[in-house]
């Protein structure tokens, strides 16, 4: 059971590296708490095993602090750090039997076969193996040899935290669900330290209760999945979570009015039209969700006409899409609202728009 | 349920490589089954005889002997070069100039000739100009392949480890390296001993390769014939006299064409037996690993 922090940590497979570009983990400060269960998100190759290949201990950091409950862990190897990893594909020792498979690591530092006995079939019974203990883990299919990894990891009674590299890859869709619930449901049982790469949204929000975004060897936001969706922290989290990803455009104020281009957008409030003013970056956006533009079939307080190229019927809700000028947009409408053809009217709710200067968020503390 | 138009020409394809195997195997395989069961005087005088050849090899008492050194010395030769193929593999490095380096170095011994290797042994055993001979004499040690039946013995065996250990670390380091690296960084998870490791990581997934490695080795041994010839002649006396030498001399030194040919089929069964047993003992200890109740 611990805290595990990060400190100014950074990461390079390379031995001299040079600029941002050759660093697999860019510096980056980050906690853990104690009993959390976290997720770590992001595309592929934007560092998220190396992040939990470090924290594990199976690479060593270039730069920067890994830190148990405040202690330097940075030279312990993996054995000494209580940590347990699941892998991507799943790992058993194909000679043993599933019994011998989850006792193993139990058996490596010496515990009474008594004791080994006790959390063998505690573990096995959460994880529904109890009656495939004497089949050797050979002949197991890949979702019940995934489940024997978890198990080596969940049968430890001293470990501080658990990592999950992308287990369910391997594992089909309807079973897969079934794992994900299961390892929450041992997450509040145990009460034990996970941290759950993914790709996948889904996976990342209902599994974790706090979700750690990665792009490019940062963490770029940290927070629950409903802040991720409704602030995303970074354009980066805007694109990547929620589907059709948010929309963004280039913005500058000119006589009052916010423009993107030579296109004049929806009303917006004072305040944002004054902080764009401000802004001296020329990397100024604005980014608003498709399920929050407001989508009208005639004129109203405020709105600009767009042009509706196509509309997306997806059953419970249609995903339209929209040109402002010359700037395509998405919109979502639920079942039985407006479903405009050839023309609409769209506004931006204030509450709902979010400023980006230099691709990260800039509050501007509704009331 | 078929609709295709079975078209069964291919089969013609097949002729080429038919004809090839009866002139390079099958039919001199059934001369000698032919001069096997007869008694050859010349070439128009012979005679039936049955199954007496047969009778006459099995009873052999030198041959009998010989078939004992053979099974004597293929067993030290696996229980050395296995042992030591698979540390030599998990020694190697596994990457960067160091790997090619020793790569080479360790296939040198296989593209050796055999009948080559029999001459830099007689040469490295000398007394007076082989390093190992003079070495070993200076150190003290009377020693003299060609009046100690030991030392005959040993050194054939050392020159057979040098030769072919080098295959079995080949497959086994080919068998290593397919091993993901998730295996290795699950057993430091579980803290894992190196003996555990290789215990229970290594050697279960070298076993395939294992299993084509000691089936190779064991007809090799088997056959061996041109390395102790050089190198011995098959003495002092007998002690180095294997199984293929005394085919040669009863067959072109001789020429009992029955006799060997009878002796060569026996030979050629037991060969066949002892692969056969092996391989179906291998399999079938997979076949009970793959029984859920097992």
């Amino acid at each position: 059971m611990a805290e595990i922090t990060l400190k100014s940590l950074a990461h390079s497979y390379l031995q001299t590296p040079d600029g941002d570009q050759d660093y697999a983990i860019r510096e980056m400060d980050h906690v853990w708490h104690q009993g959390g269960a976290y997720a770590l998100l992001g595309p592929s190759g934007c560092g998220k095993s190396t992040l939990l290949n470090i924290i594990s201990g199976l690479l060593e950091p270039s730069r920067g602090d890994v830190l148990f409950d405040g202690e330097v862990v940075n030279a312990l190897p993996p054995e000494q750090r209580n940590i347990a990893q699941v892998f991507q594909f799943p790992v058993v020792y194909d000679t043993m039997t599933v019994y011998d498979n989850l006792a193993f690591p139990l058996r490596n530092v010496g515990t009474s076969e008594e004791r080994v006995r006790e959390r063998v079939s505690e573990v096995a019974d959460v994880l529904e193996l109890s009656g495939q203990l004497k089949r050797k883990a050979k002949n197991l299919t890949a979702d019940e040899k995934q489940k024997v990894s978890m198990g080596r990891g969940l049968v430890r009674d001293d470990v501080s935290a658990i990592l999950f590299d992308e287990p369910l890859t391997v594992i089909d869709p309807q079973l897969k669900w079934k794992l994900r619930r299961k390892l929450k449901e041992i997450h509040q049982r145990f009460g034990i330290t996970m941290i759950y790469v993914t790709h996948d949204q889904l996976e990342a929000s209902t599994f974790a209760d706090k979700i750690a975004v990665m792009y490019e060897g940062q963490v770029v936001q940290f927070g629950t999945p409903r802040e991720l969706f409704e602030q995303p922290g970074h354009t980066f989290v805007g694109y990547f979570i929620g589907s059709p990803g948010m929309n963004f455009l280039d913005v500058h104020v000119s006589d009052g009015t916010l423009y993107s281009g030579r296109t004049a957008l929806p009303s917006s409030s004072d305040r944002l039209l004054e902080r764009v003013a401000n802004c001296r970056s020329d990397n100024v956006k604005i980014g608003i969700r498709p399920e929050f533009i407001e989508v009208s079939a005639v004129p109203g307080g405020g709105s600009v006409e767009v042009d509706v190229d196509d509309v997306q019927d997806l059953g419970t809700y249609s995903i339209l899409s929209l040109r402002l000028g010359e700037w395509p947009l998405k919109a979502r409408v639920e079942e039985g609202g407006v479903t405009p053809h050839d023309k609409a009217y769209i506004g931006f709710p204030e509450r709902w728009v979010g400023l980006y200067v230099d691709d990260y968020r800039v509050e501007m503390d509704h009331e | 349920m078929n609709n295709k138009v079975r078209d069964n020409r291919a089969w013609w394809l097949i002729l080429p490589m038919l004809l090839l195997v009866s002139f390079s195997a099958i039919i001199p395989l059934m001369t000698v089954v032919n001069y096997s069961v007869q008694d050859v005087f010349d070439a128009n005088t012979r005679f039936f005889t049955g199954t007496e050849w047969f009778e006459v090899m099995l009873n052999d008492p030198a041959l009998q002997v010989a078939l004992l050194r053979q099974f004597a010395f293929s067993l030290t030769v696996l229980a050395i070069e296995v042992p030591l193929g698979i540390g030599i593999a998990l020694l190697m490095p596994k990457r960067g100039w160091q790997a090619s380096a020793v790569l080479i170095l360790v296939t040198l011994p296989l593209l050796i000739p055999w009948n080559v290797v029999g001459s830099i042994w007689q040469i490295f055993t000398r007394g007076d100009i082989g390093l190992m001979g003079w070495s070993l004499r200076e150190l003290g040690y009377s020693y003299n392949i060609t009046s100690s039946p030991v030392d005959a013995w040993a050194t054939i065996v050392i020159m057979d480890v040098w030769h072919w250990t080098p295959l079995i670390a080949l497959l086994c380091y080919s068998g290593l390296r397919s091993i993901p690296e998730a295996y290795y960084q699950a057993a430091r998870i579980d803290r894992a001993s190196t003996w555990s490791i290789f215990r229970y990581i290594q050697l279960p997934k070298l076993t395939n390769v294992l299993v084509i490695g000691v089936l190779l080795r064991f007809m090799h041994s088997f056959m061996i014939y041109a390395e102790p010839f050089v190198l011995t002649g098959g003495g002092p006396g007998n002690s180095t006299t294997f199984l293929s030498q005394s085919l040669t001399t009863m067959a072109i030194g001789q020429q009992d064409l029955g006799p060997s040919a009878a002796f060569s089929l026996i030979y050629f069964l037991i060969i066949l037996l002892v692969c056969w047993v092996f391989y179906t003992a291998i399999m079938n200890m997979q076949k009970d690993n793959n029984n859920p109740e097992a």
